[in-house]
């Protein structure tokens, strides 16, 4: 019975009206805030998406420079005989800070002169007596220098910085030292003119190549030995006697460990001079690569860059091969040149990375990286000829001087060199290598050391542990999906889906634990006993079941249709307890008793105990669950009245599994081998703690690796913030996060599809 | 015999795939409640007092010597291996047994473990007196009492009276323990927040400093602030010094196996036992005690002794703070999928990007929270807010804080995938019931439908926290670290400290199993801490599935 509304109700007050405003209101902006939270998610994933990039992108973009100032050279105010000064340099350096350079002139005068304006700060003369005749560095970074006199004797001096802070401002006070004494060493005897001469100072020893007036080359060694009362060092000298070499010597370099001489000829012949054996080792004639016109070692003094008149520059260092030493060409790089010619002018090395800075004709300068074999910039930078490049030790700063004698001071934005396609995914020909390789090994405590950043060992490391893992899980997983979803009682099913989603639940923490502390040394003394496992329980299983099928039809029927799992735990557990108790006797009757002592000797296969089959099952048992879960749902939705249709048709339970309700599901199953393979991509624990974490490329079962996943969990907590290295490791980071975006976007949109087909259904 | 059916028959009915597939299943089965039967059982062992077990050792081609110590593990090696060292098997069988026994004295052996062949050992016996030591430094100590001294005073002899003495040394060490604790707690609490203050202060006068507002008075203030916090300090440091006095005053000596007579301080011992004379009951007692030890104390010896209380509670507050931020966003984004957002473009490229969040590798979040949250976020809040205390970093570092968002970004699927499942198990009917009741779209989904939905929530929340219990990849680059200095949790003004950094249990695993310096003595610990974590994780997760299924249950009478 329907009551009349009563009048006296009015749903129209001022008081109700608000009221429905705030509910309308609050309805509104809870559906805004509602759509932004949903939205957030695609958010996220943008933003890792993006952050990861622009953490990334820095690395691939090529130098600038950037020009600050340009001056005349720097001129005493004192002295007023400036425009003899021209092309009187020698070497021009900057400090650490790129506030102060230093230019020595062929007067042996030197000059420290503020970078940004080119006044003069002070000014120095090196006490050699006689006329200042040859000059040399020993490296850019050790700041020692060598004057040479055309009475055969040289001094070493050093330029070295003080920085102090009074008022809180730095000043960088520059000054000369006299690491070896103040008295110049006496190098060739009869006060012969040195007209050219190379230093090569190390740890222990020191050594000298000086060339006299005659054109003949004289070398000595200096051993060093600290006086342990006043605490110098105390050079010893040693004479090397050199061979003799053809042509007209150009110029002389020495590599770090002070066994090779490199000598240009006639611009044309390089000589390699083994200074232990004093012997001539090689000559090569370098006409194909055109007229030598600059040579300069590289970071590290390993390699020597060789330039031509035709634009080209090439990476020289020793390798070994066939049991000999050899001068091999690495690389080589080329600037742009108008028509065939451009003669390099001048070669600067970097002073902290392999890169380095070369000038051709025109003013043009181009930056290069040496194992990177990377371009990064070539440019006309300044009019005129240059004469001479000097790069900051940070590598931030250029100054150029050209013929004219101009300074031109740069800015250099040039943060990543090392990184390009071909130092991450191609072999590589490293320093002192044999032969271009594959090899990642990102740091060392030394400060000249050539990093190694090929990605291809990782990305291997990372397949193969998905592979074995994978070869364990799939079969595994997909066989128990389907007889979970189609064969098992309904009443086990909800047992065993628990279990499994224990399994996926478990920490991978723990998976890596057991398999790197327990499963680990268990293997390697069981080894026989797991592959006999392999071939012992599908065998046992299906004897059993022949056995059950022939069972007489009373204990047959004991077991309702569907449980068959708790009957075959107890065989399994039988025949694989009996597979490793016999397997040991095997071993002793087949191996010797130890079949991992016959790999390594018999097959010579290497074993370690934290391998990739370790890996496989520990990452196999993480994997095992996602595969299930999702195969098992895929196969469990197909709809029934297909599977009773065949059924109905006459089909036993087993072809209409595979003829019907599996081709049904595969999608469904593809997608969950896709999601499967993504996590055993990214797994990084199990990794971490299962495999050696050696960086090899080896397709050996019974090696470790090294993964992108556990590489960044190793790597990153050391790498300095906004470094290449760190970098590479957000490139890896990236690039784990594409591979998985792109295998899960795939299986998400097989997944709908197949959702949109079985409602059709 | 006649056969029900023969080979060719049987094969051709395709019950050997389906007894192969079912094989399938009981494998990953045995493995799951295998590997977790393995760990309860190395990990639940670890407490239990093993019995001393004392020979002589008779290698052949070596002088006899006494061992003496716990078995901890056996195996059998093979008469080739045996024979490859010169020696043989006990009357030419294949295999012979070998010990691995803990002999503890590193200080003395400078090895914990060794491993003697069975068949060697004569004069086997388990004397009562033996007892087990266990120390602050150096591991445990295994051998016989000797005498007991309080001060320089000889009070007890364990050869004229060995009851009296013991039980005379179990008092001197409960009076050390006292001592110890009592220091411990002044030193972590009152001069732990003394020391806090102070940098407080220095802070706060570098704050000052930096926005040119110190004057001379605020100086002076400060100065006397800090004056009275030093003189506090020394006063600590005074009754420190006594009771320090105090807890070196009683040692004892003690002869190890080879009979070797030994002082240790009581200041150095945390429990000692004599584990051949303790009957069944005693060693319950003991079990437990050593449980509470391993729940409730702090590391000793680099992790490798004493409790994980550290690990548990950074574990649990890391998981507290990322269940708060995880689920209101992932209720509200599973709310925007099945109840506001039309089903169509947008929804399907949600689905994906939610997705893809589960499929992303940890490891990609971790190096996601180290760069965007850490450097990025953290040193930006830095510059902004904390710019006294720079250049040490306060939020500019990994941390508590960085690490519970980076966890809830990775665990927000979760909840997004069980809120909705839930939220699409509502029946319709009861949509349109509110609405036609009047109720707005809001005003239905808050009484209604989210009430409803909330043991779904549950569900979600609790995956999501024992996902992230679990997960240790990414908490290696954002927060975690191998020993935190206090917890991230005390009694320090702000009190919770989110830029702190904290110890994890799976961290810990990793840590002590794989990085620590004694992998060997730390073994049965790490087994015991992994067992912790699997019992945290199954029991969250089969309770999150029971709620599941109680929901199931609940629906299915809904939707008649």
């Amino acid at each position: 019975m329907s009551r009349p509304l009563s009048s006296e109700i009015d749903f129209n007050t001022p008081a109700l009206r608000r009221h429905r405003q705030t509910r309308a209101l609050k309805n509104k902006l809870a559906s805004i805030g509602i759509a932004i939270g949903g939205l957030s998610i695609i958010g996220a994933v943008l933003l890792i998406f993006f952050y990861l990039l622009y953490e990334v992108a820095p690395m691939f973009v090529p130098a600038k420079v950037e020009l600050i100032s340009q001056y005349q050279l720097p001129v005493n105010s004192n002295n007023t005989q400036d425009n003899s000064d021209k092309s009187q340099t020698l070497m021009l350096a900057m400090e650490e800070q790129a506030e102060v350079a230093i230019r020595v002139k062929k007067s042996g005068e030197i000059n420290f002169f503020s970078v940004s304006d080119g006044h003069v700060l002070q000014t120095e003369q090196i006490p050699l007596p006689g006329k200042l005749s040859a000059f040399d560095v020993n490296t850019q970074a050790s700041r020692l220098m060598a004057f040479a006199n055309n009475q055969g004797e040289v001094l070493l001096v050093k330029h070295n910085y003080k920085v102090t802070y009074p008022n809180d401002k730095r000043l960088i006070t520059p000054e000369l030292i006299y690491p070896y004494g103040a008295e110049p060493l006496t190098l060739i005897e009869n006060g012969k003119a040195i007209t050219n001469i190379t230093l090569r100072d190390g740890e222990e020893a020191m050594v000298l190549a000086a060339m006299d007036d005659q054109g003949e080359l004289h070398a000595s060694r200096y051993l060093k030995e600290v006086d342990f009362l006043s605490e110098e060092v105390v050079l010893e000298y040693e004479a090397i006697n050199l061979p003799s070499i053809a042509g007209l010597i150009n110029q002389v370099e020495i590599d770090q460990t002070m066994r090779w001489m490199f000598v240009l000829a006639d611009q044309r012949l390089l000589h390699v001079i083994n200074l232990e054996e004093e012997s001539l080792t090689q000559t090569i004639t370098l006409d194909a690569v055109g007229t030598i016109t600059s040579m300069s070692m590289l970071l590290g003094e390993n390699s020597i860059l060789i330039g031509n008149s035709q634009g080209k520059i090439s990476q020289w260092f020793m390798a070994r091969q066939d049991e000999k030493w050899r001068l091999n060409m690495a690389r080589s790089f080329a600037i742009e040149t108008q028509g065939s010619d451009n003669k390099i002018q001048a070669i600067a090395s970097e002073q902290r990375r392999k890169g380095f800075f070369v000038a051709g004709e025109n003013g043009q300068v181009a930056i290069f990286h040496s194992t990177a074999h990377r371009t990064l910039l070539d440019e006309k930078l300044v009019e005129g000829d240059i004469e001479f490049l000097s790069i900051s030790p940070r590598a931030k700063d250029l100054l150029v001087q050209t013929r004219q004698g101009e300074v031109y001071h740069f800015k250099v934005h040039n943060e990543h060199p090392e990184i390009s396609w071909a130092s991450m995914w191609d072999e590589i020909w490293y320093e002192g290598y044999e032969k271009p390789e594959y090899i990642w090994q990102s740091s060392s405590s030394s400060s000249d050391f050539e990093p190694k950043y090929s990605l291809v060992p990782l990305a291997f490391g990372t397949l193969k542990g998905a592979f074995y893992a994978m070869l364990l899980a799939a079969p595994l997983a997909i066989a128990g999906a389907i007889y979970t979803a189609y064969f098992m009682a309904p009443a086990l099913r909800r047992k065993v889906k628990p279990i499994i989603e224990l399994m996926e639940a478990l920490p991978t923490v723990i998976l890596g634990f057991l398999a790197g502390l327990a499963l680990a040394p268990f293997l390697e003394n069981n080894l026989l006993g797991v592959f006999a496992i392999l071939i012992v329980l599908p065998v046992s299983m299906l004897l059993f079941g022949f056995c059950w099928a022939n069972m007489p039809a009373k204990v047959r029927d004991l077991l309702p249709e569907g449980w068959h799992v708790p009957v075959l735990i107890p065989v399994i557990l039988l025949s694989g307890w009996l597979a490793l108790s016999i397997s040991p006797s095997i071993e002793i009757f087949f191996f010797n008793g130890s079949m991992v002592d016959w790999l390594n000797n018999d097959l010579g296969v290497s074993f370690s105990q934290r391998n990739a089959l370790i890996v496989g099952l520990a990452m196999g048992f993480a994997v095992i669950p996602t595969i299930f879960s999702i195969a098992e749902d895929a196969i469990f939705s197909v709809p029934k009245s297909l599977s009773y249709g065949s059924l109905a048709l006459g089909a036993t339970p087993w072809q209409t599994m595979i003829k019907v309700v599996l081709p049904t599901a595969s999608p469904g199953i593809f997608s969950a081998l896709m999601i499967g393979m993504g996590r055993a991509v990214g797994e990084t624990m199990i990794v971490l703690m299962a495999t050696g974490n050696t960086p090899i490329t080896d397709v050996n079962i019974f090696e470790g690796m090294r993964t992108l996943a556990a590489n960044i969990a190793v790597e990153i907590p050391e790498s300095e913030v906004g470094s290449s290295h760190y970098r590479i490791l957000f490139l890896t980071g990236f690039v784990l996060f594409l591979f998985t975006f792109i295998f899960n976007t795939a299986a998400e949109t097989v997944r709908q599809r197949l959702r949109i087909k079985y409602g059709q259904l | 015999m006649k056969m029900n059916i023969s080979f060719k028959d049987w094969v051709k009915s395709g019950s050997p795939f389906i007894w192969l597939n079912a094989g399938a299943v009981a494998i990953s089965i045995i493995m799951v409640l295998g590997l977790i039967g393995f760990i309860g059982a190395k990990g639940l062992v670890h407490f239990w007092p093993g019995s001393i077990l004392e020979a002589s050792y008779n290698l052949p081609g070596s002088d006899s010597t006494r061992i003496m110590g716990q078995i901890s593990d056996t195996e059998m090696v093979s008469r080739e291996q045996l024979q490859a060292i010169g020696l043989d098997t006990p009357n030419g069988e294949k295999e012979a047994q070998r010990l691995l026994l803990k002999v503890g004295n590193r200080d003395v052996y400078g090895g914990d473990f060794r491993w003697v062949l069975e068949h060697h050992l004569t004069e086997k016996n388990y004397p009562k007196n033996a007892m087990t030591i266990e120390r602050r430094e150096w591991g445990n100590f295994n051998g016989y009492l000797e005498k007991v001294y309080e001060g320089d005073n000889q009070v007890a002899d364990a050869s004229t009276n060995s009851l009296e003495s013991w039980q005379h040394f179990q008092a001197l060490i409960e009076r050390a323990l006292t001592i110890h604790d009592e220091i411990m707690g002044i030193q972590k609490s009152e001069i732990g927040s003394i020391n806090y203050q102070i940098e407080r202060l220095r802070l706060k006068e570098r704050g000052l400093e930096l926005d040119d507002e110190l004057g001379e008075l605020v100086k002076v203030e400060l100065a006397k602030e800090r004056e009275s916090l030093n003189a506090e300090y020394e006063e600590h440091q005074k009754i420190l010094s006594v009771l320090y006095a105090d807890l070196a005053r009683d040692h004892f000596t003690a002869t190890e196996m080879n009979g070797q007579s030994i002082e240790i301080k009581m200041s150095e011992v945390v429990r000692a036992f004599q584990p051949n004379a303790m009957n069944t009951l005693e060693k319950i007692a003991h079990y437990f005690s050593k449980l509470g030890e391993f729940l409730g104390d702090d590391p000793r010896e680099a992790n490798t002794e004493g409790g994980v209380f550290p690990a548990i509670f950074g574990t649990v507050l890391m998981v507290i703070l990322m269940a708060i931020m995880v689920t209101p966003l992932g209720v509200v984004a599973a709310v925007y999928l099945r109840e506001y957002a039309k089903q169509g473009f947008i929804t399907r490229v949600i689905r994906i990007a939610v997705n893809n969040l589960a499929g992303v590798p940890s490891i990609v979040y971790g190096v996601f929270g180290l760069g965007f949250f850490v450097y990025f976020l953290g040193g930006t809040i830095d510059e902004l807010f904390f710019p006294e205390a720079l250049p040490a970093p306060t939020f500019g570092t990994s941390g508590l804080l960085w690490a519970s968002i980076t966890l809830a970004l990775l665990t927000l699927p979760v909840v997004i995938v069980a809120t909705e499942e839930g939220l699409a198990r509502i029946p319709r009917m009861i949509r349109e019931g509110s609405l036609a009741l009047g109720a707005t779209k809001w005003e239905t989904l808050s009484r209604v439908i989210l009430p409803m939905a909330s043991p779904a929530m549950m569900t979600g929340v609790i995956l999501a926290v024992a996902r992230a219990a679990g997960e240790v990849a990414p908490l290696m680059l954002v927060g975690v670290v191998k020993l935190a200095p206090t917890l991230p949790l005390n009694g320090n003004y702000p009190f919770l400290h989110l830029d702190q950094k904290f110890m994890h249990l799976g961290f810990h695993i990793y840590d002590v199993g794989f990085q620590s310096p004694n992998v060997e003595a730390a073994r049965p610990l790490v087994y015991a801490t992994a067992l912790l974590l699997v019992l945290v994780i199954a029991l969250l997760n089969l309770s999150a599935i029971y709620i599941r299924n109680h929901l199931r249950e609940k629906y299915k009478a809904l939707d008649m």
